[in-house]
């Protein structure tokens, strides 16, 4: 991939799109970025987009911030990364001096109440869609193991109400376990199917 | 956010407690992220548009560092086989928190926002048919999901106020 100012002005520009269009956090831009840089771009494969997740959450600071750091980085490095830092930023930036100024006026407008809680739908529907993608394709290695992960970090999450560094660095040290395990039931002779 | 709270109005008094709370509604319901949000919101109030700018700067200063750090990390050691066993654990469990808050989420735009539901059951009729359609074009033609956010904000915004 070349390394020239278009490349920088399209990672500006996607993330500056997606932070102007995204209301509500992290969880609703992660879907839109994946959807932008693994989907339409083809920059990032999708196993390593949830790896970026993975780190975006586990860092301190906003997500959205973060994950859009990590792509930056990945596709073109430091200056990469501010590129897409600027891009998120800038658009909350803008919005919000200017709301801030007359921001009574905007809390009881009927109209704007009612957009947003239709966008909700859509927003929703985004996200559910970017689930059902991803579990389809977690299932499609059939690994006893990735599903028993699954299903016990959405218990926890969900359900228990578990932390999510937590429930990311459980998952980790799972991974260092299995990763042991394997090793020596290589010697062993005996192997069991890791994707 | 109580993290904020406690900076904001209890250690400097930039806003009062109402103030604080509108802060929070806004920085909800005005695209982008909502701690940068807050913190424009709260230097643009304190100290004018290079308060806001100062305010995101910090904001975004400590996760850059660790991020990029982390990032040049994952670029450098990914291939390693301890590293791609962790990672193999790690990402189902990524995608079940998103599973996770994205049901959070299809909760609140089925339920949630009591005062502009049409009907007495609690449910929001208009946006789970939104929600039904928006997934049927999303997993049939694989539109832009901007698009769809819009699209149904709109029409959305339409039934919500011909209905009332």
């Amino acid at each position: 991939m070349k390394k020239d100012y278009k490349l920088y002005l399209t990672l500006f520009k996607s993330t500056f799109y997606l932070s102007a269009f995204t209301f509500g956090g992290g969880y609703v831009i992660l879907p839109l970025m994946k959807s932008k840089f693994v989907d339409e771009l083809n920059w990032i494969e999708e196993k390593e987009m949830i790896d970026v997740i993975a780190i975006a959450q586990t860092s301190p600071g906003a997500m959205a911030v973060n994950a859009s750091i990590l792509i930056g980085y990945k596709i073109a490095g430091l200056s990469g990364a501010l590129a897409t830092v600027l891009g998120t930023i800038l658009p909350p930036l803008i919005i919000l001096s200017v709301i801030s100024l007359f921001y009574t006026v905007l809390k009881q407008n009927l109209l704007l109440n009612a957009l947003l809680k239709g966008m909700q739908a859509g927003v929703a529907a985004v996200i559910a869609n970017v689930v059902i993608s991803m579990t389809r394709s977690l299932c499609k290695d059939k690994n006893i193991l990735s599903i028993v992960i699954f299903v016990s970090a959405f218990i926890a999450a969900y359900i228990l109400k578990i932390n999510v560094v937590i429930i990311i660095l459980l998952s980790a040290v799972s991974g260092l376990i299995t990763h042991f395990v394997q090793k020596r039931n290589k010697r062993g002779g005996k192997q069991y199917n890791l994707s | 956010m109580p993290l904020i709270q406690n900076q904001v109005v209890e250690i400097n008094g930039w806003l009062t407690m109402d103030e604080f709370i509108d802060l929070v509604t806004i920085a909800e319901m005005t695209p982008g992220p909502i701690a940068i949000n807050a913190a424009t919101f709260v230097g643009t109030r304190a100290g004018g548009l290079l308060g806001a700018v100062i305010s995101t700067i910090g904001c975004i200063s400590p996760s850059l560092i660790i991020v990029i750090t982390l990032a040049w990390l994952y670029c450098k050691y990914k291939e390693m086989p301890i590293i791609q066993s962790m990672l193999a654990c790690l990402r189902p469990a990524v995608v079940a928190l998103i599973a996770s808050a994205g049901l959070g989420i299809v909760k609140v735009a089925f339920w949630g926002n009591s005062d502009l539901t049409d009907n007495s059951f609690g449910i929001n009729l208009t946006a789970v048919i939104l929600f039904a359609i928006s997934i049927f074009i999303l997993r049939k033609l694989k539109p832009n999901p901007i698009y769809i956010i819009f699209g149904t904000g709109v029409i959305g915004m339409i039934t919500y106020l011909s209905v009332r």
